[in-house]
């Protein structure tokens, strides 16, 4: 701006002219410029731009491994880019660690959990913002703690051990670790990839008031229907370079699926009726103590059919996980018979187990699926080293697992430079592609898949989706479980609702009553009554 | 997908190379603040590490100690870094070595009148299976009560020096054992390892040792033992997830770094000395860093050894030449694992040090020299 003044000019008086530098209030809360970070190997961020206006929910969308996490660890300190510029509310900034981001007033939560798990909840949310001086006063800060979880409607003891809880439960901590901070800038890395439907409406609510406030969210997600009810904006990325930004009312689903991937996608499952045939595996009368004495599985029976995919709904907490572990091994039950085909499997490792056809995608890729220092390959022999053609139960055929590990990758479409490299440089989808990959590359009797779309983007769930219907049709037996209810409606012949450790009601895939799907895994049955009281 | 064959090849070599270039850098870094601690004790860093290096090198007699003094950390480098493989940290090798030793010594004290082609064979694989009991103790209180093998490990050390004691001074006459020597009798020759080299000390130990370290090698990462010890120290729901039994994963990996300690122990016993005396030997703390600067792989550990061979057969040399102490080489050992503790930890110092400076971003050049693991970096 140009500004005149009299002033002194020599002798003269005269009129002046200075040009000042305009400092408006900058609209903008996080610019990223030209972002380019290398890895071995790999490119992850070629030249990245990002606006974010100042109170505004920004969605970031794009496949897996296209550098969404990578964005934004270097937006957090984590990760150093090569190239680039940022700007933080109109500042250059250059941050060297995160401590330096948290204390610009950014905030993240990450797409793979930083929780000690040893530590109390309580413990892991002041973590990194405790007061100066030597001591915690623990008391004042659970309270602090219960303060913020009650406000946002995010319920968690704060007394809790981390490791004791509910992977959903953890991502709740998460989230208020963040909102704990009391960050400007909060950054979520796909939280709701782990939450009930509840939970993530509970979330968008809390969004909107953050935003309400003046703060800014950027929100990672593969799910274009959470783009569409949370964000105001949407910026995709593809293969580490920005393809657009568009108002989120003024796009469809269809347009960013095509950006993200560069071609159609079909949202939909396409599948056929199913032929279910023998029963593939049946479960009689499992019980198993749970933790406090309750039981975790109060005589649960249920049976899947060669040819069907039967899925699991129910509020977490019911015993959803203590069923996938014992019918995996990881668990023996204190009653009950597992039967897998005609073979009882009640007392078998899991190892005999998987020699016998049984697959397993966990839930956790991190602390089950995988072991992130290991190379791909490793990685490919986790459950199968006894196996032939991988071992023999002495030796390891490393060549030919590497070969193996090559094919799938290719197959399934890992994005990786190659099989030496460590499943912890994946991006989160492509681990869980990896994990994929190995749970069919067996030809299992009976698939157990656990959260298998997880972290997936649309791309990759559709040919994912359509693997597992394609497993179906060869005969085998699904037994899918999934918080993303919509997910085991598309997927599942048939659904089975679990509440309290036990099956309490039943449902034809094809049709199905939402609210009587509702109360049955409310614990009610359609005409009122409690469940558990009833039986 | 990647940009092919040649990047693939690349990042591993690329990561060898890091792994390597760590260590070498921890044994810079502690030689050069050595010579701070010798400069400051009144010498000259400069000669004194001649001394050294002449001590070390300088002629056929000490390039045979030298390597006769790598063979006791050979084997309690690959002791510790099948322990640490496993996820369990062995402070026992000194006990390990101890019971080792003493089998052996017993053994071979008893003049058994054997061939050396039986007699040596047996005394070590006695020797092996002694340490390995010995260490196998701490893993079975592991995983069955869940003792921290720190705990038991040193605790099996004090009650190993006790056994020691107790057998060697025994007059009863059952035993090979001379209580006035405080040691086991003087093995015969024909259960001593055999000199190697001609005119030096350097006795068979070192084949032994090496075939170790390939054995231990091909173990880890060849067989589904190996795959099942690297499981479970990295993670333990991954190995349950796969149905890898960790108690017996930990008791097995135990014995066979107790195992490795004992062939230690007994190499020094049939092969340097030929009698186990009424003291521990000393190596079992130092080959934890033997363990760590080798990187916990047993060909990296063979390279350490010989570093820390080095420094113990030169140390003589320098303090009778130089008058240098001898026990800065223990400082010198200490500085190691404390280097190496430092690198480990460079992720930190590297962004203090970016804070100082502020002015450039720094290179991701320097973040991938130091002990930066691929993998492990965003997401930890
Ligand atoms: N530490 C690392 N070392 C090597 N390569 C890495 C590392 N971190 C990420 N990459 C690679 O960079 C690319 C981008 O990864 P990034 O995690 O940013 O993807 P993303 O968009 O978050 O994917 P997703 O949706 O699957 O989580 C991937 O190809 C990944 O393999
Ligand atoms: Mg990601």
């Amino acid at each position: 701006m140009v500004v005149l003044t009299r002033g002194r000019v020599g002798r003269r008086v005269a009129w002046i002219v200075t040009e000042q530098v305009e400092v408006p209030q900058p609209q903008m809360a996080v610019e990223m410029l030209g972002i380019v970070k290398r890895f071995p190997g790999v490119v992850a961020n070629a030249g990245v731009d990002l606006s974010v206006e100042r109170g505004e929910i920004h969605a970031l969308l794009g496949e897996n491994g296209a550098g969404k996490s990578t964005l934004m660890n270097i937006l957090m300190g984590l990760i150093h880019p090569d190239h680039g510029k940022i700007l933080v509310h109109g500042r250059d900034v250059r941050f060297h660690s995160p401590r330096d981001a948290v204390d610009a007033g950014l905030g993240m939560v990450h797409q793979h959990f930083m929780l000690i798990p040893r530590f109390s909840v309580t413990e892991n949310i002041i973590l990194g913002s405790e007061g100066p001086g030597a001591f915690i006063d623990r008391q004042a800060a659970e309270e602090r703690v219960a303060q913020t979880a009650a406000e946002y409607g995010l319920v968690v003891d704060p007394r809790a051990r981390v490791e004791d809880l509910p992977v959903g439960i953890q991502q709740r901590v998460e989230i208020l670790r963040v909102l704990y901070q009391d960050s400007n800038i909060l950054i979520l890395d796909e939280p709701t990839a782990l939450l009930t439907p509840q939970e993530v409406e509970d979330l968008y609510r809390v969004l909107n008031a953050l935003r309400d406030a003046g703060r800014t969210v950027i929100f990672i997600t593969h799910k274009l229907r959470e783009v569409a009810a949370i964000s105001d904006r949407v910026t995709v990325i593809r293969r580490g370079m920005t393809v657009g930004t568009r108002v989120t009312a003024d796009t469809t689903a269809a347009e960013l699926a095509e950006l993200m991937v560069g071609r159609g996608v079909s949202l939909r499952v396409d599948r056929t009726r199913a032929h279910p045939g023998e029963v593939a595996l049946q479960a009689f009368d499992l019980t198993m103590k749970g933790r406090g004495g309750v039981n975790a599985l109060d005589g649960l029976s249920l049976s899947v059919r060669k040819g069907e995919i039967v899925g699991i709904a129910g509020v977490e907490g019911n015993g959803q996980t203590e069923l996938v572990e014992t019918l995996a091994g990881l668990h023996i039950p204190e009653s009950g018979t597992i039967l897998l085909g005609e073979m009882d499997i009640t007392r078998d490792d899991p190892v005999e187990r998987r020699r016998k056809g049984l697959s397993y995608i966990p839930e956790d890729r991190h602390h089950r699926g995988l072991v992130l220092p290991f190379s791909l390959t490793e990685n490919m022999l986790l459950g199968n080293s006894e196996i032939p053609p991988f071992g023999d139960g002495r030796r390891i055929d490393y060549a030919k697992t590497e070969e193996i590990t090559r094919e799938l990758m290719e197959r399934f479409d890992v994005r990786a430079p190659g099989p030496e490299t460590s499943a912890g440089a994946l991006s989160g989808g492509n681990q869980q592609k990896l994990i994929i990959a190995r749970e069919l590359f067996r030809e299992p009797a009976v698939l157990l898949a656990v959260q298998p779309t997880r972290g997936l983007d649309v791309g990759a769930i559709e040919f994912v989706h359509s693997r597992i219907v394609a497993e179906r049709d060869k005969g085998r037996g699904v037994l899918l479980l999934s918080f993303d209810l919509d997910e085991t409606l598309d997927l599942s012949d048939r659904i089975l609702v679990i509440y309290h450790g036990k099956i309490v009601g039943e449902f034809s895939g094809e049709r199905v009553d939402r609210a009587e799907l509702g109360l049955l895994m409310g614990g009610r049955v359609p005409h009122g009554d409690r469940v558990g009281i009833t039986t | 997908m990647g940009t092919g064959w040649a990047s693939q090849h690349n990042a591993a070599w690329r990561s060898t190379a890091v792994t390597v270039g760590t260590s070498i850098l921890a044994v810079t870094i502690a030689l050069l603040a050595g010579a701070v601690f010798i400069a400051v004790s009144g010498h000259d860093p400069i000669e004194s590490y001649r001394a050294l290096w002449n001590g070390a090198f300088g002629s056929r007699r000490a390039v045979g100690e030298t390597l006769a003094a790598s063979v006791p950390y050979i084997f309690g480098g690959l002791s510790f870094a099948i322990a640490y493989r496993a996820g369990m940290f062995n402070i026992g090798i000194e006990g390990q070595m101890v019971m080792g030793g003493l089998a052996a010594g017993l053994f071979a004290g008893w003049d058994l009148g054997l061939p050396a082609v039986v007699y040596v064979p047996t005394s070590m694989a006695l020797a092996l299976l002694a340490g390995g009991l010995w260490g196998s103790i701490a893993g079975v209180l592991k995983a069955a009560t869940g003792a921290h093998e720190v705990i038991t490990t040193i605790m099996l050390n004090y009650l190993a020096f006790r056994l020691l004691s107790f057998t060697v001074l025994e007059t009863d006459k059952h035993l090979p054992v001379d209580p006035q020597l405080q040691a086991t009798h003087m093995a015969p020759p024909e259960a001593r390892l055999p000199i190697i080299l001609s005119g030096t000390r350097l006795h068979a130990g070192l084949i032994v040792g090496i075939l170790a370290a390939i054995l231990l090698w091909y173990l880890l990462f060849r067989t589904t033992f190996g795959y099942n010890v690297r499981t479970v120290g990295l993670s333990r729901g991954a190995a349950a997830y796969a149905g890898i039994r960790w108690g017996s994963t930990v008791v097995a990996a135990m014995f066979v770094s107790g195992g490795m300690a004992g062939l230690g122990g007994g190499s020094e016993t049939i092969g340097l000395l030929g009698q186990q005396y009424n003291s521990p030997q000393g190596y079992g703390f130092t080959s934890i860093a033997v363990g760590l600067v080798g990187r916990n792989h047993p060909i990296g550990v063979i390279a350490a050894a010989l570093v820390f061979g080095v420094l113990r057969s030169g140390s003589n040399a320098m303090q009778n030449q130089v008058g240098t102490s001898r026990e800065i080489v223990l400082v010198l050992q200490g500085l190691v694992i404390l280097a190496i503790a430092g690198l480990a930890a460079s992720g930190r110092i590297k962004a203090w040090w970016a804070r100082r400076r502020r002015t450039t971003m720094p290179t991701d050049e320097f973040s991938n020299t130091i002990g930066v693991e691929p993998g492990v970096t965003p997401e930890l």
